[in-house]
């Protein structure tokens, strides 16, 4: 039987303009080189799943890495803190990027990774991946899960998110694997048909998958969205996408 | 679901949380996804003082059926209460 193993451990980052944050970083022993991937949690925080995740592409052989986005708000419970974070109307887009960024950087640094690296997120972090990979060229895929808002109205545009990521498609500088249910409300399948023309329209390398059956954050096994059927597969095409694209 | 559904208020008067009574700043009302109710999505209500620490915080989690009716067990019990005080005050 051959020896496994794994790191997971919390470190501080240097997040939006240099800030120091905190992030969960998972990876298998040994000297590597492992792909990298950055998790963008969703909003009811940096939470368990983020870190089961986390160490879940550690296992799969990726080295993983979960930045805080709420550190700002303070230290405490993960469901305090992000509703305190929704008290105060979200976190900034242009911060999100900076904090991403600097996690990206952070994974490119360790001599352990094999120089690539994976977005992913779920839920306003699904949202904020694809927005991510609209304003950096420093990754080579990004996965979004049921990114909510992506499709934005006037109305829902505020200081800290002043323009919808549909917006930026034609910064897109990856390729995008998307998945989405079809019984979502936020995206709904017509939002999720609307940012699939954007991507035809800008000729971006992109995959979407739907599923009939499953509504929003069908992944979270802790949840009543959860749908085993579609979650399994749907994590069958989020390790070929990366296995394809930063692991080969 | 991901909705931008908030409400906040000033709130006075306390509230317990896990480290017992604090007074309250704001109620924090929203429609989203709840931490521990077996919803997809639930009206969530905080009672919260945002100068303390972000475990200053009473929470709870409700279908929104059950929102329907705290509401209007709420509006019911104010119109009660300023009848009170109306009658109270008229007495003085």
């Amino acid at each position: 039987m051959a020896y496994e193993g794994m790191i997971a451990e919390t470190v501080s980052i240097n997040g939006d303009k240099n800030e120091p944050i905190s992030a969960y970083v998972a990876r298998p022993l040994g000297p590597g080189p492992f792909p990298g991937v950055v998790l963008i949690h969703h909003a009811p925080g940096w939470d368990e799943f983020y870190r089961e995740a986390t160490r879940k592409f550690a296992h799969h052989g990726y080295a993983a890495v979960s930045h805080n986005l709420y550190h700002r708000a303070g230290e405490g419970k993960s469901d305090d803190i992000a509703a305190k974070v929704r008290a105060e109307g979200g976190v900034p887009d242009a911060q999100v990027i900076g904090d991403t960024e600097g996690a990206v950087a952070w994974l490119r640094a360790q001599p352990y990774h094999n120089s690539k690296v994976g977005v992913i997120g779920s839920c306003s972090g699904g949202r904020q991946a694809f927005l991510y990979a609209c304003h950096t060229k420093s990754i080579d895929a990004v996965v979004e899960l049921w990114g909510g808002r992506v499709v934005m109205s006037e109305e829902e545009l505020t200081d800290k998110q002043p323009k919808a990521p549909i917006e930026f498609t034609k910064d897109l500088s990856c390729p995008l694997l998307g998945i989405f249910g079809n019984e979502d409300r936020s995206p709904t399948p017509e939002q999720v048909d609307q940012h699939e023309a954007e991507l035809k329209k800008q000729d971006k390398d992109y995959e979407f998958h739907r599923y009939d059956g499953a509504g929003h954050g069908f992944f979270y096994y802790d949840r009543p969205m959860y749908r085993i059927e579609q979650a399994l597969d749907g994590w069958q095409k989020v390790f070929a996408f990366f296995q394809k694209h930063i692991a080969e | 679901m991901c909705t931008s559904i908030v409400e906040i208020v000033e709130a006075d008067g306390a509230g317990k949380g896990g480290d017992g009574w604090f007074a309250l700043t704001h109620s924090v009302v929203s429609y989203d996804h709840p931490h521990h109710a077996l919803f997809d999505d639930a009206i969530t209500i905080d009672f919260v003082n945002r100068s303390l620490g972000a475990e200053a915080r009473a929470a709870v989690e409700l279908s929104l059926d059950s929102a329907k009716a705290l509401s209007d067990a709420l509006q019911k019990a104010i119109a009660a209460a300023e009848e009170e005080e109306r009658a109270l005050s008229g007495r003085t």
